[in-house]
């Protein structure tokens, strides 16, 4: 690689770490697989692979109920990966960590549960124009039921939220903000810490979707003093299904249940029901315990290789990307925030995103095509859909010069 | 054999010359004055979406066609392809040829063998590309709705 002499060593240790990805290794049409896809589903790792083989094989049994051996450990293991995710993000306590199916479902439970008895005609819900749709459909639901109000925060014609514009927009009718720390479709990087401060001088409690912010960079949720965090297993190296609400202790516990059922109860009877306490209180039922398992071996994989080195190697990454798409004749590159992670959405020449698609598919270049689940964000630059390109740390520069060979193919066939 | 076991070269299988010249100049393209059908075909997956518009006579015979809209190569192609077909043709004779062109699409020869489908057969490298079908049939289920006179927009899914 002519690149290898810039790396600084902290650098070449997340370069080093592709190997370590099974899934990558593969020939995809008859070329090796370039995987540009990751902000859809990020690759796992052998580690998190071999963490859910281990935990099927020798220590599956229900959590939190049998005094056997192998409950015992189950729970050792679910309540580990709490303990793992808290650390990865700072949480003062695992009171904190809910784990869910994922950042949607995170989502919808402080919709539903914080939201829902709070909000009423004359209220108002704050989200942005950037938002993915899953913060955007539970606060238009939540704001049916109660006559509540969706009030969106406008973004520049580089992909960037309007500042002014939001903090204008944070009134006296606020009762939350809900805010993307990296938008999925375009890559920029919201300057979230500063506008939960702005929030928060104005009593508005803030809750971000970090699905995309926890695979590329260290999240602080104590330092950004967000109210939530909303993270997906499978977007940092984890198994599908698998998700974190972070929340601050007082306004968790303060909250209904989400879901009614078995282990979010300390004691049922037929004239009522007492809770559980926190986490468990939002957890009913027999949860994604593999699945989490997994997850936590993620957090602790990406904690072994360091956050600050994955953030290095992504950006070293990230400003090449940027370069060589740059200089393709035709290409309109969509999102271009002066601060943002390795996310790429372009339209090049005429050609249909479906149809680049398909045609650096077939030379083994997987990304992503379509409207990113942000039609907002496709209707604001007046385009049907991109094509998306997304990095994480497992990517090279090779990748990107694949990249670049196999839109000059695409250029040629639709030439 | 599927999209997973074909080589590089055979993607120009599926961008033949005749659905990239369909594609960049797709025959009538536009709204169709007086027309007596029409049918929205949405494809929510992609959010690819055109719009057909039928004359037919009191004959049952297709005098005109149309469409508008936006999509893939592939779709743009396969309606601009649509409106050449049928023009001319008897309403049953249309349906007859729906149901070759999904055939054709769905690896189902029995189907293909009943209608000659002249040009439609360019269509055929679709088939390899099982996520890509659905952007080839998109128009034709427009024309089944559009026929049948349906009040609610033809899906693919």
């Amino acid at each position: 690689m002519t690149h290898a002499q810039k790396l600084t060593d902290a650098q070449s240790v997340v370069a080093a770490c592709r190997a370590d990805f099974p899934a990558l290794d593969q020939d995809v049409n008859g070329h090796r697989l370039v995987y540009l896809d990751s902000a859809a589903s990020a690759q796992q790792p052998s580690a998190v692979i071999d963490a859910i083989t281990r935990y099927e094989r020798h220590d599956h049994a229900n959590v939190h109920r049998g005094v056997h051996t192998l409950s015992h450990r189950a729970t050792d293991a679910y309540e580990g990966a709490r303990d793992t995710l808290r650390a990865f993000i700072n949480a003062a306590s695992t009171t904190e960590v809910v784990f869910t199916s994922g950042t949607t479902e995170a989502i919808n439970l402080v919709a539903q549960s914080f939201c829902r008895p709070r909000l009423g005609p004359g209220d108002k819900v704050l989200i942005t124009h950037l938002e993915h749709h899953a913060n955007i459909v539970p606060w238009q639901l939540v704001c049916e039921q109660t006559g509540a109000q969706l009030v969106v925060a406008p973004i520049n014609d580089r992909g960037e939220l309007e500042l002014d514009a939001l903090y204008t927009l944070m009134d006296d009718a606020v009762r939350l903000l809900a805010i993307s720390h990296v938008s999925n479709a375009l890559g920029t990087i919201n300057p979230v810490k500063a506008i939960i401060a702005e929030a928060h001088s104005r009593d508005i409690p803030v809750l971000v979707d970090g699905a995309q912010g926890v695979p590329h960079m260290k999240v602080d949720v104590r330092d950004l003093d967000c109210d939530f965090y909303a993270f997906s297993g499978h977007k940092m190296f984890g198994p599908t299904g698998t998700g974190v609400l972070y929340g601050k202790e007082a306004l968790l516990d303060a909250m209904p249940p989400y879901q009614g059922g078995g282990d979010m109860i300390l004691e049922v009877s037929f004239s009522g029901t007492t809770f559980n306490e926190l986490p468990y209180k939002f957890e009913a039922g027999t949860p994604n315990i593999s699945g989490v398992v997994g997850f936590g071996a993620a957090a602790k994989y990406l904690e072994d290789l360091g956050m600050q080195n994955v953030e290095a190697w992504e950006h070293e990454l990230s400003k090449y990307m940027m370069q060589q798409l740059s200089a393709i004749e035709d290409i309109r590159l969509i999102g271009t925030a002066a601060h943002k992670a390795g996310v790429q959405s372009f339209l090049l020449g005429d050609i249909h995103p479906h149809d680049l698609g398909t045609i650096l598919d077939h030379q083994g270049v997987a990304i992503r095509t379509g409207h990113h689940c942000a039609m907002p964000v496709m209707e604001f630059f007046g385009v049907p859909g991109t094509a998306r390109a997304s990095l994480a740390l497992y990517n090279n520069f090779d990748d990107i010069d694949r990249l670049v060979a196999a839109l000059d193919k695409a250029r040629e066939i639709f030439a | 054999m599927t999209a997973g076991g074909v080589h590089n070269d055979d993607v120009r299988e599926l961008y033949r010359d005749l659905i990239l010249d369909h594609a960049r100049n797709p025959r009538h393209f536009g709204k169709l004055d007086h027309a007596t059908h029409s049918a929205e075909g949405i494809n929510p997956l992609c959010g690819d979406k055109l719009k057909l518009y039928l004359a037919v006579d009191a004959d049952e015979t297709i005098k005109g066609a149309a469409f508008e809209g936006s999509g893939c190569a592939i779709s743009v192609a396969s309606a601009s392809l649509l409106t050449d077909t049928v023009i001319g043709l008897n309403s049953n004779d249309a349906m007859a040829i729906f149901d070759a062109v999904t055939a054709q699409l769905s690896g189902d020869a029995t189907g293909e063998r009943k209608v000659d489908l002249g040009k439609l057969r360019a269509l055929a490298g679709v088939r390899e590309y099982p996520t890509r079908v659905k952007c080839a049939t998109l128009a034709w289920h427009a024309l089944k709705s559009a026929l049948r006179q349906d009040t609610a927009p033809a899906s693919t899914e």
